[in-house]
């Protein structure tokens, strides 16, 4: 098992809360790993250290043994490393179409002048953006709501354009931040069977923040632990449902229950 | 390049003969030869709005054009004055030197959003005129006066472009000047809003976190658009300076910034030839209410808020434009 990425001991404190205290777990590559803790336990905060959208305190963040930590967001994506937003966060007065072609940005082989002056690269570019864009949303099965406006889409097509932008960028690894959040039964197990599609078919390893725990134990390979800024477990799905630190995290201690 | 419709060819045809053909002949007709300089000066303002309109296309508040007119204006004066450059010389120069300083100011204020950073950009104007004031290169309050006029360009020995101060209507010739320059500047802007690094801005305007997080590098690209912007903004600048054959350091005040973002408002963001109309829009409304003396405010003010009220996309909104026509 190789690592593709490695997050070691890494912290981060803002002033004297701590929301990440000396963490470290490896994913694999074409893996499927989830974050889960319960709120406040600091996985967003980790995921956003990943993903350099806020520099860590200590510690690093390697992908293929490069430090990915304490750069700029747009390094990072570019290295391979994307991630998601919750499905607030999307570009709300383009098409989905839209939307994918320009976030293919690091395809891009033209330069922003060329685009300008119309070169011939820039027109390649153009037409392959848009034809990538098509296969991406039929991949998705998104292509009968491709001229949409983002703005008009339900919860459960933002969240799969969502995916969808941050697949145009080609990454090794996405982050998901709650793929699942706010959706029925149907409907999670249609956006787990996606998830799976992305990883088996285009071979992108995913790291995911979740709460719901069906959905969660159903597609992670392993999955990581959070409870107040500290990892409590890590293991595959069965040992992490037979694990007494995660238990007393989630429904409390024994002791705590009758209140000794 | 381009890729206009049959509909938009003809449109663009009909404006460029409206304005190299129609008006030189209706002025001639009726001897308003003071609709030159209005028009003129219309023409000018409306590229310094252009520049401003493209701020707000990367989702900016920009209230600070007046001081990169005042710039590129004074650059071209001195130029012209000190160094005994030609014209034509200083005008790519003043846009250039007025582009250099956005990006130095522009590194460190362009992390700010919304309110913050209109309020420095509202701040800079002020800023410009007291550095005017105090260097003695600008001459301080007295200001540079007595432009010598264009002079003439010829290149091989054939001449390209006439010397003004030979000629015996300059206003006809400012004007022209000032169109092209106009139409070069929206060609480049419509150019620029429909290649890739208008998408940039548009995803830009509506997440930057998101933009950011598929690999675009949004600082370097809000540096260039402010560039960009202010490259104009210099432009306008230096060519009013040479037609007013003066510039002081209220020849361009915070009136001027404040204005140049309401013409993009009135015009309507979301269209590129917003600012252009609202440029003539607010430049001749201004002066068709001249007559009601001292409500002339009052009425203007209230006619903007309630255009502002009722068409916050602006007066390229009426039009029934069939989606996003840009």
């Amino acid at each position: 098992m190789s690592a593709l990425i490695q997050v070691k001991n890494v912290t981060k404190k803002y002033g004297g809360l701590t929301a990440n205290n000396d963490i470290s777990f490896d994913v694999a590559e074409n893996e499927i790993l989830s974050v889960i803790g319960p709120n406040g336990a600091g996985k967003s905060t980790l995921f956003k250290m990943i993903s350099s959208f806020t520099p860590t305190t200590s510690g690093e963040v390697l992908y293929k043994g490069d430090c990915i930590s304490n750069l700029k967001p747009h390094i990072v994506a570019r290295k391979g490393v994307v991630r998601t937003f919750q499905e607030t966060t999307i570009f709300k007065n383009m098409t989905v179409h839209e939307g994918v072609v320009v976030a293919q940005h690091l395809r891009a082989k033209a330069s922003l002048a060329g685009y300008f002056w119309g070169s011939g690269q820039a027109q390649a570019d153009v037409a392959a953006f848009g034809k990538y864009a098509d296969e991406l949303l039929e991949f998705l099965g998104m292509s009968d709501i491709s001229n949409e406006q983002a703005s008009n889409l339900p919860q459960g097509s933002l969240r799969a354009l969502g995916i969808a932008i941050g697949l145009a960028t080609d990454p090794k690894v996405l982050l998901l931040d709650e793929p699942f959040a706010g959706m029925n039964h149907d409907e999670t197990m249609h956006m787990v069977n996606l998830i799976r599609s992305v990883r088996d078919e285009r071979g992108v390893t995913i790291m995911l923040v979740e709460h719901d725990m069906p959905a969660v134990m159903t597609i992670s390979d392993r999955i990581v632990v959070l409870n107040f800024g500290e990892k409590i477990a890590e293991g595959t799905p069965s040992q992490i449902q037979n694990n007494d630190k995660v238990i007393e995290a989630y429904l409390g201690s024994a002791d705590d229950e009758i209140g000794i | 390049m381009f890729h206009l419709t049959r509909k938009q060819l003809i449109g663009v045809g009909i404006f460029l003969f409206a304005i190299f053909v129609g008006v030189p002949l209706i002025i001639g007709a009726t001897g308003r030869w003071d609709f030159y300089f209005t028009l003129t000066s219309v023409a000018l303002l409306s590229i310094a709005s252009a520049g401003v309109w493209l701020t707000f296309y990367i989702g900016r508040i920009n209230i600070g054009q007046g001081a990169f007119a005042l710039i590129g204006a004074y650059v071209s004066a001195i130029l012209v004055v000190k160094a005994g450059w030609s014209f034509w010389l200083s005008l790519p120069a003043a846009g250039l030197f007025a582009a250099l300083v956005a990006v130095v100011i522009g590194i460190p204020i362009l992390r700010l959003r919304g309110v913050y950073f209109a309020m420095i950009t509202l701040v800079l104007t002020q800023v410009v005129t007291l550095t005017a004031l105090a260097l003695p290169i600008t001459n301080g309050a007295r200001g540079m006066s007595s432009i010598p006029l264009p002079s003439g360009v010829s290149l091989f020995g054939i001449p390209i472009l006439p010397d003004f101060a030979s000629m015996a209507n300059t206003k006809l010739a400012f004007y022209y000047t000032a169109c092209v320059l106009m139409i070069v500047t929206y060609a480049a802007l419509y150019r620029l809003v429909n290649s890739r690094l208008g998408h940039l801005c548009r995803s830009m305007q509506q997440n930057e976190e998101l933009a950011s997080s598929v690999g675009v590098n949004i600082a370097y690209i809000r540096v260039v658009i402010f560039a960009i912007s202010s490259f104009f903004g210099g432009i306008g600048g230096a060519m009013f300076g040479s037609i007013a054959q003066s510039v002081y350091p209220s020849s361009f005040q915070v009136v001027d910034s404040v204005n140049f973002m309401l013409n993009c408002f009135l015009g309507g963001l979301g269209y590129v030839f917003g600012p252009m109309l609202g440029t003539l829009v607010l430049y001749f409304g201004w002066d068709l209410l001249f007559e009601f003396q001292q409500y002339q405010l009052l009425i203007y003010s209230t006619l903007l808020i309630i255009i502002i009220r009722f068409l916050p996309n602006g007066l390229l909104s009426l039009r029934a434009y069939k989606g996003r026509d840009k």
